[in-house]
Order: C-alpha cells, then sequence, then structure tokens
C-alpha cells in the first residue's frame, strides 16, 4: 500500500517551534523526536502547557501565526511534509491520509452547514467523489462509528446533535478517506464520563479493526496503560521519555514519568494518598537551563544544567536524564 | 414557516398602521393643514372650498375612517404640487432610488467584503492597516461635502462625469458612490472584525485539518458564519437609505429620486405627498425587515423562524 516498511509511517526530528508573541518567544516545541509506526498507537502525555497540541498541529500543517516551525524535520512515510516539496505534499496527505480529531466536538464543527455537507466535502476534494458517492459512503461512515439513522443525521445540524455524537462525526469524519494516520487531541476531555468511555471503546476497535495508526493525546494515563502501544511524556517542550507503553509504566526512569504515574490515583491499588508534582510547570519564554523540569526535581544536581538529548536505554526506551543515563536512578 | 410569514405579516402591518396614524396626526391636528398649505393672500371662501375639497370639514373621526380607506386603495389624492396622483408620483420616484441604492451600496459590498477578509487574514498586517486607515477615513467625512468633493474633481476638474441629473448611465457614478463609501467604510470595519473572530473558531481549524482549500475554508465555512453580522448591516444600510437618507446624495446630485422629492415636497407643503412618501417608506422598512429575516435563517439553521 506504501512505502517500504522498515521506514516508520511517522517520523518527526527535532521539531522546533516557537510563537512569537508580544511577550517574547514562546518555545512550544524544542526539539522534539518521536515515531510511529505501522498500526501503532502512540500515547503523549505531559502536563498542560507542554506542547502536545503544538507538536501533533505542527504534522497537520497547522501552525500559523504567531507561530513557526524553525528547525528539524517530519517525515511521512519517509517523505518530508516541512521541504519545499512537501509544502505541496502536505497539502495532499492533510486530512486525507493523516486526520486529526479536536478536543472539543462542541466547537470542531461548523455550526451552519449539515453534518452530511461537512462529512461528504472532505470526500469529494480528496476522493473526488460525486456528490452521490459521497452521501452514500458518508451513510456507511456514520454506521461504523454506531450512529443509527444515518439518513435522517447527514441532514442534521451540530446544534441539533449532544456532544458525544458530534464527537462520533469528528471520528466518522477523520475516518472519512481511510488514513494511515489518526491524530486525536484529547478527544475525550470535554466529554462526560460515561460517554468517554464509549467514544475510546469505537476508537480503539476502529484502530484494531481498520489497522490504522493513532496518536492520542491525553492526560489519563490510565486510559494511555489500556490503549497505547507506546507513550512519549512530554515536560516543557520536550519528550523526556518514551518507550513501549507497558515497559514506561511498570519501570519509568525519568523522575517527571514516576512523578506523573504517581500523581495518577488508581483504582486497583489503594493508595495512602495522591501525590502532586511540587512546582509548576516551567514558563515556555524563557525555560530553564539545561534540563527542564531540574526546579522541582528531588535528584537534580549540577550536571542537570547542561543539556542532555534524548537517550536510548535499550529496548526501544529512550530517556532525557542524566540520573538515568549513569543508571543510579533505582 | 407559514406560521411565521403569518406573524411577520401582522407585525408589519402593526407597523404600518401606527406610522399612518401618526401621519394623520401630525397633519391633521398640530397645526392647521389649510394655513400651510394655501397662500397667505388666499380669502376665505378659497380656503372653505380647499377644506372641503379635502374633506377637512367633516368630523375628524371621519376623516380618519376616510384617510384609511383610502390608503388601502393607495389613494392619498392629488399632490398640491404637480396637481397629479401622489402614488403616481411615488411610484415615478422610488425606483431611481432603489436603482441609487442598489448600485451604492452592492459597490460597497462588492469592495467591503472581500477588503475585510483580506485584511482579516492578517490583522496587524500592511493591507490591515491600510484597510482600517482607509476606513477611518471613509466614516469621518461628511458626505455632502464627499459629494461635493467628487463634482470639483470629476466634473468640473477633470470633466469626465455629468453632475447632475439621470440621463445616462454614467449619470449613477458620482451619485452612487458617494452613497456607498460611508457605507463601504463601516462594513469593511464589521467584515475585518467578524472575519477575525471567525478564522480564531476552532471548526476553521477543523477545515484546514481536513485538507479542504484555503479558498473554501475563508471564503465559505468562515464566511458565512460572520454572514449574519454582515446582513444585518447591510439591510440596515439599505433600510437607512430608503427611509431617506438618500436625500443627502439626491439633492446634490439631483438625482430625482424619492429623497429629493421628499424635500421638494415638504418646500412646497405638499402635506398629500408627504404622507405618501412617508408611507412608502414605512412599508419599504417592513418590507426589507422581513426580507431579512429570511435570509438570516437561510445563513444560519439555528435561527427558528418564529
Ligand atoms: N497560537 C499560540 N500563540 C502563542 N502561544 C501558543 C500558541 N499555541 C500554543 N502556544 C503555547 O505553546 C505552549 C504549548 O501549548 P500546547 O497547546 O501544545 O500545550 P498542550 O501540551 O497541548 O497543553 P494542554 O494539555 O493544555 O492541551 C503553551 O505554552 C502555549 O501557551
Ligand atoms: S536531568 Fe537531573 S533534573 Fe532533570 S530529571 Fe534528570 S535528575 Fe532530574
Ligand atoms: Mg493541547
Amino acid at each position: 500500500m506504501s512505502a517500504s516498511r522498515n521506514v516508520p509511517l511517522l517520523e518527526v526530528r527535532d521539531l522546533v517551534v516557537n510563537f512569537y508573541t508580544r511577550g517574547g518567544v514562546v518555545q512550544a516545541s524544542r526539539g522534539v523526536s518521536f515515531q510511529v509506526d505501522y498500526g501503532q498507537t502512540l500515547g503523549i502525555v505531559g502536563e498542560s502547557g507542554s506542547g502536545k497540541s503544538v507538536a501533533v498541529q505542527a504534522v497537520m500543517g497547522l501552525i500559523s501565526t504567531p507561530g513557526r516551525i524553525e528547525g528539524g524535520d517530519i517525515l511521512f512515510q519517509g517523505r518530508s511534509l516541512l521541504d519545499q516539496a512537501g509544502k505541496k505534499f502536505v497539502r495532499e496527505v492533510r486530512g486525507k491520509d493523516i486526520s486529526m480529531i479536536f478536543q472539543d466536538p462542541m466547537t470542531s464543527l461548523n455550526p451552519v452547514f449539515t453534518i452530511g455537507t461537512q462529512i461528504t466535502e472532505v470526500l469529494r476534494h480528496h476522493m473526488g467523489m460525486t456528490r452521490d458517492q459521497a452521501r452514500r459512503r458518508a451513510m456507511d461512515l456514520l454506521g461504523l462509528v454506531d450512529i443509527n439513522a444515518p439518513e435522517k443525521r447527514l441532514k442534521q445540524y451540530p446544534y441539533e446533535m449532544s456532544g458525544g455524537m458530534r464527537q462520533r462525526v469528528m471520528i466518522a469524519m477523520a475516518l472519512a478517506c481511510e488514513p494511515q494516520l489518526i491524530i486525536a487531541d484529547e478527544p475525550t476531555t470535554a466529554l462526560d464520563v460515561t460517554i468517554q468511555a464509549q467514544i475510546l471503546e469505537l476508537l480503539t476497535d476502529l484502530q484494531q479493526r481498520l489497522q490504522v495508526s493513532v496518536i492520542l493525546i491525553t492526560h489519563d494515563l490510565g486510559v494511555v496503560a489500556q490503549l497505547c502501544h507506546r507513550v512519549a511524556v512530554m515536560y516543557a517542550g520536550r519528550i523526556v521519555e518514551v518507550g513501549d507503553a507497558d515497559q514506561v509504566f511498570a519501570s519509568p526512569v525519568h523522575p517527571y514519568t514516576k512523578g506523573l504515574i504517581r500523581a495518577t490515583p488508581r483504582l486497583d491499588v489503594v493508595t495512602e494518598r495522591m501525590v502532586s508534582i511540587d512546582g509548576v510547570p516551567p514558563d515556555l519564554i524563557s525555560p530553564p537551563r539545561g534540563c527542564a523540569f531540574s526546579p522541582r526535581c528531588d535528584q537534580a544536581k549540577k550536571d542537570c544544567l547542561r543539556a542532555q538529548a534524548l537517550t536510548p536505554l535499550g529496548d526501544d526506551r529512550h530517556v532525557s536524564c542524566w540520573c538515568a543515563i549513569k543508571g543510579d536512578t533505582r | 414557516m407559514g406560521r411565521f410569514i403569518y406573524r411577520r405579516l401582522i407585525h408589519g402591518l402593526i407597523v404600518i398602521m401606527g406610522v399612518t396614524i401618526i401621519v394623520f396626526v401630525v397633519t391633521r391636528m398640530v397645526g392647521d393643514p389649510v394655513q400651510v398649505m394655501l397662500p397667505l393672500e388666499s380669502t376665505l371662501e378659497q380656503r372653505a372650498a380647499f377644506e372641503k375639497k379635502l374633506g377637512l370639514d367633516r368630523p375628524i373621526h371621519i376623516q380618519f375612517v376616510d384617510f384609511m380607506a383610502n390608503i388601502v386603495r393607495l389613494d392619498f389624492g392629488e399632490s398640491l404640487w404637480q396637481k397629479r396622483p401622489a402614488m403616481d408620483i411615488v411610484f415615478e420616484k422610488l425606483p431611481m432610488t432603489i436603482l441609487l441604492t442598489a448600485v451604492g451600496i452592492g459597490f460597497a459590498c462588492v469592495v467591503a467584503i472581500p477588503m475585510g477578509i483580506i485584511a482579516a487574514l492578517r490583522p496587524g498586517g500592511v493591507v490591515d492597516r491600510i484597510t482600517v486607515f482607509v476606513s477611518l477615513l471613509g466614516l469621518s467625512v461628511p458626505q455632502f461635502w464627499l459629494g461635493l468633493l467628487f463634482i470639483v474633481l470629476f466634473a468640473v476638474q477633470f470633466k469626465i462625469l455629468p453632475t447632475s441629473g439621470a440621463a445616462t448611465p454614467a449619470h449613477i457614478i458620482m451619485p452612487a458612490l458617494t452613497m456607498g463609501l460611508p457605507t463601504l467604510a463601516r462594513l469593511v470595519m464589521l467584515v475585518r472584525s467578524s472575519m477575525i473572530d471567525e478564522l480564531n473558531q476552532q471548526y476553521v481549524k477543523t477545515s484546514f485539518a481536513k485538507g479542504l482549500p484555503f479558498v473554501r475554508v475563508v471564503g465559505i465555512h468562515a464566511l458565512r458564519n460572520a454572514g449574519l453580522p454582515i446582513m444585518t448591516l447591510v439591510g440596515w444600510e439599505v433600510i437607512r437609505s430608503l427611509a431617506g437618507y438618500s436625500v443627502v446624495v439626491e439633492t446634490v446630485f439631483a438625482w430625482p429620486g424619492i429623497g429629493l422629492t421628499a424635500i421638494q415636497a415638504i418646500e412646497r407643503d405638499d402635506l398629500i405627498l408627504i404622507q405618501a412618501i412617508v408611507f412608502t417608506a414605512a412599508v419599504c422598512v417592513v418590507v426589507i425587515n422581513i426580507f431579512m429575516d429570511f435570509v438570516y435563517k437561510l445563513i444560519d439553521p439555528r435561527l427558528k423562524l418564529t
């Protein structure tokens, strides 16, 4: 179906994204690297403002003023989305091979167009379908995301639907052109708890059935543990730890990852108390020198003021922490 | 839908009735119409005859019933000045004002909408700053002054456009420009700000993420959402023009429209014609309002027709 399988589906290398705001230059991505393989689900976690959304929006080519991609590369099936030819390539790929589901289904759909129009326009644009073909495909898609009476739904406007239903529509839209990669940026955060579970179940089910790759951004480590093959932990515009989800959760290396896991309430283990990570996330206009986590890290030492790249740690685990490299964290 | 039309029509009728009653009261009961309409030196007999001709000698409630009955037949009586049915004059002049309004405001839309959109694409950019500056300039210049400026420039200096009247198609250029420019200035600011708002909405991000072409995202997705405030302003500008504001432009350029006619009727104390014009203006306002409600519903399905 595509280029040789020994290149990953998506590879982000040393991505640098800056926002030129009045208050200063916000360094939202300070050298982000990760990759997504065929049929895999990558979870991205990290505190609010750590740059998760910015990183995936860069993949979608959605960074706009005052933001600029100022370094690194994004390769989709081995082809750059950022070089000269990539500008054109990204227009073909976006919405077709890579699609995106956003956080708030209440605002993600255009209020003044019918669901039908909003789904079919993707099909007509990318697949060159006729109005009729697109309509039939749209009905199939609504069926795929468990929306009944699709014929009737196509004629409805977003305001006539509940949040969960709208998010299903967003998912249907994302699936429209049989993408290779779906990016879901906190797809359930804005929904009721019961609906959250349904939507996640639907996503997992579709991921397995269609063998599509998924990037799932979430604050819920439990969800990542359940659904994701791999996990990337972001802190202050960088990925600080990435690896097989089970392994990372079983034996986190980076102090920040440990903190995150400790701060997650678990149902299966009776914890004495919720431990949150002390301190606040750094200001991305002037992030701390060296390891950005050092002001909050209880293991910080002098070395930590020097920059530390993401270093392989065996298997496919990569961590950027001085302690981890010296192997004295456990 | 049927209920909506019905309710709107009833509302409209009430408004028109109200205006009609006010016109009646003002012309009959505030001052003496005969005094106003006849020359000072006219004799008592002349006055009596005139009163009889207009039916002003009868009891006021009879006059009112008569007046309303005539209006239903669109019969306001003969214009004192032109000695022919007032409504004939209105029907002759109104199309000229409608034409002027259509060309003037049409021109404003054609320029202001693209200009506002382009400005909104880069707030604070060069195009945006020029747009805001020009529009502020347009807003602060009085219309009659603008008209005179055009006459001095295009008619006197360059001698490329005729000054007054409506003899040829070229005659409409200057009055339409004069009418359209303040509208353009107001409209461009509104288009700009509404589009800036819309372009920051999440659904715009979704549309881009869907890979839709830029022109479709901006010109269809965002613009349709910005359409409501834009249409409101355009409708208001049309109403304003038909309800009397065209008078400035029509006077400066001697454009034979309803506004100029109204001024002339007032100068000549032609109460009959004034009544007919005021009534027509009220009907225009009501009709445009009903039409605007339909347009709203077309643009935004969330608005219920009730
Ligand atoms: N358009 C923008 N203009 C200025 N700064 C921005 C813009 N978009 C993002 N940023 C900044 O980039 C940083 C990263 O933001 P991002 O939205 O990626 O965080 P996030 O990890 O997705 O957080 P959350 O969990 O709250 O969604 C933040 O400091 C934010 O203020
Ligand atoms: S590099 Fe140092 S400061 Fe940073 S997380 Fe590791 S130990 Fe803590
Ligand atoms: Mg985010």
